[in-house]
């Protein structure tokens, strides 16, 4: 098996809102779970950077990013539906 | 910015010609505006025309948020048209921000709501300032959202919240076919709706514009006639508001002193309208030529519209009879526009009309002849147009001379649009030709002069070498009248 790049995943969120807090949690689940520790998710509030929102296009919130393998992808929403959230990351599970 | 009494709600100029007089005013201040149309028919430019002449005429910075188009598309697509966003975003007047949704690369997963879109917007409005905001078109993102749930109540809540900013906003949407827009977004933005349409007449294209809603407003209710050229989009109010114009007491001469005799006060008032008829070869265009010449007499500018010769054979033609307009179009004094009716619509017609005046500035307006505009327009339309640019004119103080072909047998048959001409012209002389005992009696006759006595009675004269030239009638030819 070849060795794979980390895994670089950025979270937008707007302030502390259950949403985002929803959000948060779930992917570092996930990421626990499937990836290891062969990931870095960063968190970007858009309250705080609302410039940023550009770049990434962003429109949505929460928004989760993969940067890193490409190409881009994006999930919006609350990640709480775990399949959905892996296949959207392109993610095998480890658990089978 | 107009003043009435029944809109008691402060309004923003358009920026489009001729729409805030349709609007009373313009947009409503503060709140959003729905433009709506099928593709192609200037939604985006209409958008783009209302940031831009609200950065440039009123000094209000404005934010475009293009769900589209990219920046630098738009940015080329406007350029050919005058504008340059490019230069306006440098001087930090204009935001454009492209909103671009992918839907491969985006998974639904949960609870979500659009709050990044107002961030961006507001991020956007206080970076520069902004009084205006363009959404265009905000009915892509059902192209990228899957859940129209959330999507509607976003909207919902954005346009609200664009109220609340206190922003003048333009939301563009595609036509729907039951609705006015394919998603329904009429039923969030109830303020003012306002329909864009492109269709093709008798194998001319025309757009039209009509405000289907205005809220607490005053507005025109018909379907005007607009138009995208070099300039951008412009419509045309066909029906007349209003009749406020002021009246001159200034007399102004008609370039024929026989002509002045006639009249009690010596000329026509200033800004008044003159109709010359006649039948074929009546000398209505040199008579149009006398008071070209009076006007430039007396050192105002003449802009003389030709539907039926080119300039250089107008000016051939009236050097043949002594009329020389050759030193006063070098000097700039005399502006010939010369075009077939038929070649353009008759908006365009119109449009090129007022683009006219505004370049000239003219004191005199020749329209040679009026009526070959019948070809190309129903009468009704016809004078519609004329009323508008009547009174452009009265309003501008600019005298107005137009000639119109009648038939000969015109007076037992009312000729249509001679008849609506003339009673809206203050003025109205008519040309006859007749011919007894193998010899050609040309005679005019004044049939109106508003405001003054005049004299009633045919006069005879001849075209010479130097033009009109009045005889005295002779006892036997007392029946010209007819």
């Amino acid at each position: 098996m070849k060795k794979e790049k980390k895994w670089e995943l950025r979270l937008y969120i707007a302030g502390q809102t259950p949403k985002s807090v929803i959000a948060l949690e779930n992917i570092t689940k996930y990421c626990k779970k499937h990836l290891t520790d062969n990931y870095n998710i960063e968190i970007i509030d858009l309250l705080e950077n609302p410039q940023l929102a550009e770049g990434d296009q962003i429109f949505a919130i929460p928004t989760l990013v993969r940067r890193v393998p490409e190409p881009l992808r994006k999930i919006i929403g609350d990640l709480s539906n775990e399949e959905k959230v892996l296949v959207g990351l392109n993610i095998r599970p480890l658990d089978k | 910015m107009t003043e009435n009494s029944k809109d008691q709600f402060p309004k923003t100029p358009s920026g489009i010609n001729g729409l805030d007089e349709i609007m009373m005013g313009g947009f409503p201040s503060g709140r959003p505006v729905l433009i709506c149309g099928g593709a192609g028919c200037g939604k985006t430019l209409f958008g783009v025309q209302f940031l831009v002449n609200g950065i440039l005429k009123h000094d209000e910075p404005g934010v475009f948020m293009s769900f589209e188009e990219t920046a630098n598309d738009l940015s080329m697509n406007v350029k050919s048209l005058g504008f340059d966003l490019d230069e306006l975003q440098e001087s930090g007047k204009l935001k454009v921000d492209h909103v671009r949704i992918e839907r491969s690369e985006i998974e639904e997963t949960g609870e979500f709501d659009l709050e990044a879109i107002f961030i961006r917007l507001n991020h956007a409005i206080d970076s520069v300032g902004a009084k205006r905001v363009v959404l265009d078109t905000v009915e892509a993102l059902f192209g990228g959202i899957e859940n129209y749930g959330i999507l509607r109540a976003e909207l919902r809540r954005l346009f609200s919240w664009l109220k609340e900013k206190g922003v003048t906003t333009v939301i563009t949407g595609e036509r729907g076919k039951q609705s006015f827009t394919r998603q329904g977004l009429e039923e969030y933005v109830s303020d003012c709706v306002i329909l864009l349409d492109f269709r093709v007449i008798d194998q001319i294209a025309t757009r039209r514009l009509r405000i289907v809603k205005y809220r607490g407003s005053m507005h025109g209710t018909n379907e005007y006639p607009f138009l995208i050229n070099e300039d951008g989009i412009s419509v045309i109010p066909v029906t007349s508001l209003n009749l406020t114009y002021g009246s001159s007491r200034e007399i102004v001469s008609t370039g024929l002193t026989q002509l002045d005799d006639s009249l009690d006060h010596g000329g026509f008032y200033r800004g008044s309208s003159t109709l010359i008829t006649g039948s074929a070869g009546t000398s209505k265009t040199i008579m149009a030529a006398h008071f070209a010449m009076a006007s430039i007499a007396r050192q105002e500018p003449v802009l003389f519209f030709s539907f039926e010769e080119s300039p250089e054979q107008l000016v051939r033609n009236m050097e043949s009879i002594g009329i020389d307009f050759k030193p006063h179009l070098d000097s700039g004094l005399l502006h010939i526009k010369a075009s077939r009716p038929s070649l353009q619509g008759l908006e365009m017609h119109l449009i090129r009309f007022y683009n006219a005046l505004e370049e000239i500035k003219p004191r005199t307006v020749i329209v040679d002849p009026i009526s070959s505009l019948i070809t190309i327009g129903s009468s009704s339309e016809v004078r519609a147009m004329l009323i508008r640019l009547l009174d452009t004119l009265k309003n501008k103080q600019i005298n107005a001379v137009f000639t119109a072909l009648t038939q000969s047998n015109f007076k037992d048959k009312g000729d249509l649009t001679v008849e609506a001409i003339s009673s809206l012209s203050d003025a109205w002389i008519d040309l006859n030709n007749n011919r007894k005992n193998r010899r050609q009696h040309r005679t005019m006759r004044i049939v109106k002069a508003r405001g003054m006595g005049h004299d009633p009675e045919a006069q005879e004269f001849m075209i010479t070498d130097n033009g009109f030239r009045f005889t005295i009638p002779t006892e036997q030819m007392t029946d010209t009248t007819n």
